[in-house]
């Protein structure tokens, strides 16, 4: 268990620093690394500084926001096929982004898309738990999730199909498939506080996710508030998958796929997962942001593209090991 | 000493009276079989009295604060849900949740807790094992242990012993004996008249919207009752080796009180 996390804190780490020293503008280690730390004038530190380190958090605290809300929410629902789109922030934080790129919001301040994301995932996660009601059960939270998303998505298709400008609709295309690709240190700093909001909310919940692994009835009688329970991993998963949106857009497959992988190596033990998938969400998101500049340098591959690609045969091939029995 | 204390209980769900009155006490050293037909709100009882549903009347569970009912009692649920491919070992330390400070590892005392529950279920050979590859009677004696690890004097248990076999249903009543005679109680739903009858110390029989009877089993499972409530007619006898009790047949299947 611990060698599991030491082994993702390591690759963490190691893609980290790849992150930082692979790009298209092919510095040397030495002087990137001294760049970074050190600064000074010229495009050097520009580059380390402005471009590649937010680049390289960003990948951190999104694939750990994803890793971990995923593993939050397959814990809480007991389903290994759930995922942190499922309760409708991701698609409602898209159409508030959406929405500004064709309403021409998005031009009016350095900020304006990440900011209009956000209030979209506010109010979809308002509207989620006012539709999933007071208590604790699962199922009604799952059904408004699902309203939600589709609603968000719906309105998001009605706006392409209005959009009377194709190049704003190509910039909401573009901009849905995911990118960290020239983000900037203003973005960690707007993404960074409501996602260490959500890292701490998420972060309480283990044990109740261990109880739950009983059922709802056993793990109320062993002192677990559900609705209680259920309100942390909605804000808690509103907080870093809004922020992530807001900041990147739609990335998908990592929530989904990275607690999966993990679930064996911890003992499937949900409180475990949670930490584990955070790692292994930085890990991979790391790694895939890292192929999409290597893959197709010139082309600008979308790292949403790249996770979808990567993840759905890995999905596949997990559940054929589940047919076969051997997970 | 009371463990548990209910008083004029009654629920009523989607308008339908699942029972109402239904008042007892449960003191230290007692198993406690609780009995009734099919409908007769069995579970409903045990789940009210936690106060895991809404009721009308009180009881002295469902006023403890969720953290110190969960020290006061545990509960074994009917439906047998194991979520995850956890180990046998790890499924029932987690009975020791409620005792464990926050953020803190399991101590010594819930390591020794939990090799005692599993001791007492005779699980040790599947320790390592994952408790979702295990046979149904299997899984159903890993979470008696879950809920004996919690370590707690009053243990409610919804029908812990359907589906297994002969030896290990009644391995798992004389556990529940070997806990009263701690000093602990049992308050267990059961079908098994027979099963009632030897290894309970006392038993409540539910039915037609409230409680029949609560007495010691000879008491209780009076002709006119079983076939009042049961519609069965039965054999009962205290033999030297105990009393022995089997169902024998149905009487003319009427309208029943589920």
């Amino acid at each position: 268990m611990s060698r599991v996390i030491a082994a993702l804190a390591l690759a963490v780490l190691a893609l980290f620093a790849g992150s930082l020293l692979i790009g298209p503008a092919g510095l040397g280690i030495g002087e990137s690394v001294s760049a970074l730390i050190l600064g000074g004038d010229g495009p050097l530190p520009m580059v380390m500084r402005q471009i590649r380190l937010p680049r390289a958090l960003l990948a951190v605290m999104i694939g750990a926001s994803l890793g971990l809300s995923g593993a939050a929410l397959q814990g809480y629902l007991r389903n290994p096929l759930a995922e942190p789109g499922l309760i409708g922030v991701s698609s409602s934080a898209a159409l508030g982004a959406v929405l500004s790129i064709q309403t021409g919001f998005a031009a009016v301040f350095a900020l304006a898309l990440p900011v209009a994301a956000l209030i979209g995932a506010l109010l979809g996660v308002l509207l989620v738990l006012a539709l999933a009601g007071r208590g604790g059960a699962s199922l009604t939270l799952i059904l408004a999730g699902i309203a939600v998303s589709a609603l968000a998505g719906a309105m998001t298709t009605l706006v392409l199909n209005l959009s009377p400008n194709p190049f704003a609709a190509n910039e909401i295309v573009f901009w849905m498939m995911g990118s960290l690709a020239d983000r900037s240190m203003t973005h960690v700093w707007i993404a960074l506080p409501f996602m260490a909001l959500g890292w701490l909310l998420l972060g309480t919940v283990g044990r109740s996710l261990g109880a739950l692994t009983l059922g709802e009835d056993a793990a109320a009688a062993m002192g677990v508030s559900l609705p209680r329970l259920r309100l942390v991993i909605v804000l808690g998963t509103a907080c870093v998958v809004g922020a992530g949106t807001a900041v990147a857009g739609a990335i998908g497959f990592v929530g989904l796929v990275v607690p999966h992988i993990l679930r064996p190596l911890v003992g499937a033990h949900p409180g475990r997962l949670l930490w584990a998938s955070a790692l292994g969400g930085a890990v991979m998101l790391l790694a895939a942001d890292i192929a999409v500049r290597m893959v197709l340098p010139e082309r600008d591959l979308k790292l949403g593209v790249l996770t979808a690609l990567v993840g759905a045969p890995l999905f596949l091939h997990l559940i054929y090991k589940l047919r076969k029995g051997d997970l | 000493m009371s463990l548990m204390s209910v008083s004029n209980l009654s629920v009523r769900l989607r308008n339908r009276q699942i029972f109402s009155d239904v008042s007892f006490d449960i003191g230290a050293g007692e198993v406690v079989g609780l009995i009734g037909p099919n409908g007769a709100g069995k579970t409903t009882l045990m789940r009210a009295a936690l106060g895991l549903i809404e009721h009308g009347g009180t009881s002295s569970l469902a006023q403890l604060g969720a953290g110190p009912r969960a020290k006061a009692v545990s509960w074994m649920p009917q439906s047998r849900e194991i979520a995850w491919p956890v180990s046998v070992e790890t499924l029932v330390m987690l009975g020791r949740l409620p005792h464990l400070d926050p953020y803190s590892r399991p101590t010594a005392q819930d390591h020794a807790r939990v090799d005692e529950a599993i001791g007492w279920m005779e699980l040790e050979g599947m320790r390592h094992r994952t408790a979702t590859r295990l046979s149904g009677g299997e899984q159903a004696r890993v979470l008696i242990a879950r809920v004996l690890a919690q370590g707690t004097p009053l243990l409610m248990a919804d029908e812990p012993i359907a589906g297994l076999d002969p030896a290990n249903q009644i391995a798992t009543m004389e556990t529940f004996a070997r806990l009263a005679a701690l000093g602990k109680s049992v308050l267990v739903s059961l079908h098994d008249l027979g099963l009632a009858a030897r290894h309970c110390t006392r038993v409540l029989m539910l039915g037609q919207g409230g409680l029949v009877a609560d007495g010691p089993a000879e008491k209780v499972l009076t002709p006119e009752r079983l076939a009042e409530i049961f519609h069965i007619t039965a054999w009962y006898q205290n033999t030297d080796q105990g009393p022995v009790y089997q169902p024998l047949d149905v009487i003319g299947r009427g309208p029943r009180s589920g």
